[in-house]
């Protein structure tokens, strides 16, 4: 059966870190994680590694910020434990805000504890004994969950005073987000966590030397925790033979779009977009065909048949003109319109750009207007120059990595899909069909009865014709409701 | 310090780590274009949000452009301000800030003193690509009594935000919304009547465009002075003379006090006065307030509140009324200067050139915002008639007098009318943070120790330091003296007297930087804090230079007390010259 095929393949070729345990054990009960090797890293680690070691081995290891800026791991933890303060946090940023995007809430919904443990590893390599989760109130499974894992963890003595019989103690609170996109940010989210407008600062300072109230601060992404534990259980080579020459280990995607098979999956730095959306997404739905791929959340690029075969890892989907994010990844068909995504992404951007820095605050309302106009057939080839002058505009002037790429899916679409703007523009046409107004509803004369069905279910008489005689549909006057279409029996009605 | 030595647009320099690109440019002679970004260097006031990315420069080796405002130097830094990539990216954004602005230059309240549209100048825009659909952002237009906040021309650039939470810790400006909608507005986008704010003025002071004004009221002082049947009284307070000349081109600190006269005098003001007579007044109720509770506290008696706070800054008055009304007591209840004149001017005065006090309009020059709120307030009117009708800014004044086709550098000097118009040099420096203490002192001195004062000057009282403090020797009685400028450093001073904790006999607050000539009323500094210092020292040499340096002499103040008043907080004093406080919070919210 080629399903069961299609099935199998999507599992082998994944390999399951991040998400080892999601699944596998029951979330809140403390044993089932510790039963799979849970804390077995924060014990070993407490017992015979220098902090010093241990920042030695998550460097060895390769990880990168699963996040979507790819710092790496190690190095961000060594500045921290080298900044000198009295009080050192630990924060992890679950803020999930990319739309679609959702292996943090698994993580935190299906295996708690490997979070704690990877943040109080953290805390004993930086010198810090508290740790904040930063996580958006929608999540409140994830939030009940992380509830109870920190009150058994607790009970278990894996946090509090004298940790594993050390003088290390560590313990872990909640902080809620109202759901902004741009409290990601670190420096955003230091705000939000503060009581502030969760808006960035301009970095330096890093949080590592000035973070939550002022304090050394290292923060981390859900994912990037995740990955802690197993790293020190199997050993920073056994990771870093994962993956690419500069990123190792593995990423978790959220497949969405126009592909059979959608989720979660966790794959292997260096394989490719062809190997996730053909093999583990089980290709295109309805057989229709490959258009284009958004990776990187709603400020990535979108990528193209050409870029199918580019291994997948932080500098390639740079180089093409996307980037990492946190992992989002929609597929699209040929009945996507380019134009009409890049605005759909804009959309977002726009919404939820802080407003603090004037190019990102006005930019990317400048670039969804014109965006807007061009799949309304207002739009003129002048405007295409300036959408690609504001793009980068935009992003080499933007304060943060919020307005430093929102306009990727503008200036991607524009590189890899010129033509489908060029025919917007110039011949007005949206040939995927998604934007209405270039479309106009047409009679083929051929198949019309003149059974008069459209012209009484027009609304607003545009249809004329005599009885069994073929009908016309005047455009002026036709507001495009598709009440016509809907009524043919004869397939006599089409858009074109 | 550590050096590190980089090249900026080809020239090598090498400056104090920690310096930023801006500054080491500007070392070079090469003045990197600012917007949002503020300096006020001897008050400690710095707004650098990186906001407005106009300022932005390529340095070697950085994917992205950096705002030079807010990035420091590092060793080896190549920096590059003119690359085609940061022009073209600078006229971008500036193309991008414009098309969110209105165009209605030509009656904005800021035309030809607006940051943005000298930017717009510089930058050479002459079109705004896509302006016709753009869509503007757009906020409802609220006016309070000092001052008005049309935020369709706000450029988030943050600096009102800084001055009023940072600075002045009052809290009524904060950033609301998200993105596009982004705006500096009152919790919740109240109005600013409904905030707590003090109508300081120092958001207006440091607003890059015509955001933030105050409150126009040139228009109606022109049809006053348009009315026959009207007797229009002015006064002028003591820190216009030591600024109206900017407005003119002057040097700033240039003293204009007699063709300040003049030009009032042309205008067709029937008396023109000074406030600082009023000054003088103001020094015989609170001087002898406070010798009154110092006297009582020697004496042992525990109910007597101490400090004592001074009571002539509307904008502190408002500050304490909303953040410290459990110590409503404790501030001297002497009015302000402008309210004793005006007090003054409708009863003693319009007696004795019998005018009905409802023919009288009395309009003041004010360096001051929250002298518009203040004259308003219904207990400084009888019978709803305000004793100070209109109160307008030096800024304004300086457009009345321009209207009139004068120039303030060619008029001659002029005196003062008699008899409100007659002031000693302790008057005169109620302008410039810790005058009015000084002032108090010369007089309770003599007052308290019945011995001459040898040396005037009270050199340990004066400064630009937010918060000082002095002992003064009265003769064998050591008075402990505090002064604050910035209510951010008056907080501080009246957190200790809240905690018990205060060593003080006496605070001197003032709400503006370095006092009345920073006040929100003032010429714009445009960030230029030196311009205050000059100011001060105009004051100072005012002072110097007058005849009468203490306000027990001046011959005007002794006759109106024989004539009219009786004796320093008789029964009429009170009635005319002092005044109560609210709770501001239940005046506010209504509870």
């Amino acid at each position: 059966m080629p399903v069961a095929t299609l099935t199998e393949i999507a599992v082998k070729k994944q390999i399951r870190i991040a998400l080892r345990n999601c699944g596998v054990i029951n979330p809140e009960k403390i044993e089932d994680y510790i039963g799979r090797d849970g804390y077995f890293a924060l014990g070993m680690v407490l017992s015979e590694m220098t902090p010093e070691n241990a920042i030695g081995v998550i460097k060895d290891s390769g990880i990168r910020g699963r996040g979507g800026a790819g710092f790496p791991t190690g190095l961000k933890w060594e500045f921290a434990s080298k900044s000198k303060s009295d009080q050192k946090y630990v924060v992890c940023n679950a803020d999930e805000g990319d739309p679609g995007a959702f292996m943090d809430r698994s993580i935190l919904e299906g295996d708690p504890h490997t979070v704690l443990e990877a943040m109080a590893l953290c805390g004993y390599c930086i010198g810090a004994n508290t740790g904040y989760i930063y996580i958006r109130a929608e999540y409140p499974l994830a939030i009940e969950r992380l509830k109870t894992a920190i009150s058994q963890a607790r009970e278990f003595g894996f946090l509090g005073k004298s940790i594993f019989g050390s003088e290390f103690e560590f313990d872990i609170h909640l902080k809620y987000g109202a759901g902004a996109f741009v409290c990601g940010e670190e420096t955003a989210l230091i705000h939000s966590m503060e009581g502030l407008r969760g808006e960035p600062s301009l970095k330096p300072p890093f949080p590592a030397e000035s973070g939550y109230l002022g304090k050394p601060t290292n923060v981390n992404n859900v994912e990037t925790y995740a990955n802690i534990p197993v790293i020190f259980l199997k050993g920073a080579e056994w990771f870093s033979g994962i993956g690419t020459e500069k990123s190792k280990g593995t990423k978790v995607f959220a497949l969405a779009g126009k592909v059979n098979n959608v989720g979660l999956v966790e794959v292997p730095m260096g394989i490719t977009l062809r190997e996730v959306i053909f093999e583990i997404g089980g290709g295109i739905k309805d057989g229709k065909s490959f258009k284009a791929v958004q990776t990187g959340g709603p400020s990535g690029g979108c990528l193209t048949e050409k870029h199918l075969d580019t291994p997948i890892d932080y500098e390639n989907l740079i180089a093409c003109g996307s980037m990492m994010g946190s992992g989002g990844m929609i597929v699209m068909d040929e009945d996507d319109c380019m134009v009409s995504i890049a605005k759909f992404f804009l959309d977002f951007t726009v919404e939820e750009s802080c407003g603090k820095c004037s190019p990102c605050r006005i930019g990317n309302k400048r670039l969804y207007e014109l965006l807007d106009r061009i799949c309304t057939g207002k739009g003129e080839m002048p405007d295409l120059d300036r959408l690609r002058n504001l793009s980068e505009v935009i992003k080499d002037t933007s304060l943060c990595g919020l307005g430093q790429s929102s306009p990727n899916p503008v200036l991607s679409t524009l590189n890899n899909f010129y033509h489908e703007y060029v025919s917007h523009v110039v011949d007005k046409k949206c040939q995927a069909g998604v934007c209405r107004d270039l479309l106009e509803y047409f009679i083929i004369e051929d198949n019309c009865v003149g059974c008069t069905a459209c012209a009484r279910a027009c609304p607003v008489g545009a249809i004329s014709g005599e009885r069994k005689e073929p009908h016309l549909i005047n455009p002026d006057t036709c507001i495009k409701c598709g009440a016509c279409l809907e009524k043919c029996k004869f397939d006599a009605v089409i858009l074109r | 310090m550590d050096h590190v030595k980089l090249t900026i647009d080809g020239r090598t320099i090498e400056v104090p780590a920690g310096t930023t690109i801006f500054k080491a440019a500007r070392e070079l002679g090469i003045d990197i274009p600012i917007l949002c970004y503020m300096d006020l260097k001897d008050l400690n006031i710095e707004n650098k949000p990186g906001g407005c990315r106009i300022c932005v420069v390529e340095v070697e080796g950085r994917g992205n452009l950096v705002s030079s405002c807010s990035t420091d130097v590092a060793a080896g830094m190549v920096v590059k301000t003119n690359s085609m990539r940061v022009i073209n990216a600078r006229r971008t954004v500036m193309e991008l800030i414009l098309s969110d602005h209105p165009k209605d230059c030509l009656s904005c309240a800021k035309s030809g003193n607006c940051d943005l549209q000298d930017m717009a100048v510089k930058l050479g825009i002459r079109e705004i690509p896509g302006q016709e659909y753009a869509e503007m952002s757009t906020y409802r237009l609220d006016t309070s009594p000092s001052i008005i906040r049309e935020l369709d021309k706000c450029i988030m650039c943050r600096r009102c935000e800084t001055m009023c939470n940072d600075f002045q810790t009052v809290g009524a400006l904060y950033t609301v919304n998200r993105g596009f909608e982004s705006v500096v507005a009152p919790a919740f986008e109240m109005n600013l009547e409904h905030s707590p704010c003090t109508y300081c003025g120092q958001c207006v002071a440091v607003c890059p465009t015509g955001a933030l004004t105050e409150v126009d009221h040139t228009s109606k002082v022109i049809s006053a002075l348009n009315d026959p049947t009207k007797t229009v009284v002015v006064q002028t307070a003591p820190a216009v003379r030591a600024a109206l000349g900017e407005e003119f081109g002057m040097e700033p600190g240039t003293r204009v006090t007699g063709q300040m006269v003049s030009a009032l005098r042309q205008l067709g003001f029937d008396y023109v006065f000074d406030t600082d007579f009023a000054a003088d007044l103001t020094i015989m109720e609170e001087g002898t307030e406070l010798l009154g509770r110092l006297t009582r506290f020697m004496e042992g008696d525990e109910d007597v509140k101490l400090p004592i706070l001074t009571s002539c800054c509307p904008g502190w008055v408002n500050f304490f009324e909303y953040n410290y009304p459990d110590m409503k007591e404790i501030p001297s209840t002497a009015r302000s200067p402008q309210q004793m004149f005006g007090s003054i001017a409708k009863s003693y005065f319009a007696e004795k050139i019998e005018v009905d006090r409802k023919d009288m309009v009395v309009i003041s020059i004010m360096p001051c915002l929250a002298k518009k709120y203040e004259c308003q307030r219904e207990e400084f009117s009888v019978d709803g008639n305000p004793d100070v009708d209109y109160s307008i800014t030096t800024r304004e004044m300086a457009h009345l007098i321009k209207q009139a086709n004068l120039d303030l550098a060619k008029l001659d000097s002029a005196d003062f009318d008699a008899p409100l118009g007659e002031s000693s040099g302790a008057g005169v420096i109620f302008a410039a943070t810790g005058g009015v203490i000084e002032a108090a002192t010369r007089t309770a001195y003599e007052i308290y120790t019945g011995k001459v004062l040898e040396k005037v000057d009270f050199e340990q009282l004066r400064g630009m330091e937010g918060i000082r403090s002095a002992k003064v020797d009265f003769d064998g009685q050591e008075i402990n003296i505090g002064i604050a400028h910035g209510l951010g450093n008056a907080r501080k001073l009246l957190d200790e007297v809240k905690a018990g904790k205060s060593q003080y006999h006496a605070i001197e607050i003032m709400a503006c930087p370095g006092g009345c000539i920073g006040g929100g009323g003032q010429p714009l500094h445009h960030g230029d804090a030196s311009i205050l210092k000059a100011r001060a020292r105009a004051i100072y040499a005012e002072d110097r230079d007058k005849p009468i340096r203490k306000s027990h002499e001046n011959p005007y103040i002794k006759k109106l007390y024989e004539e009219f008043l009786g004796e320093p907080m008789s029964e009429k004093a009170h009635e005319l010259l002092h005044t109560h406080y609210f709770d501001k919070r239940k005046k506010i919210f209504q509870v």
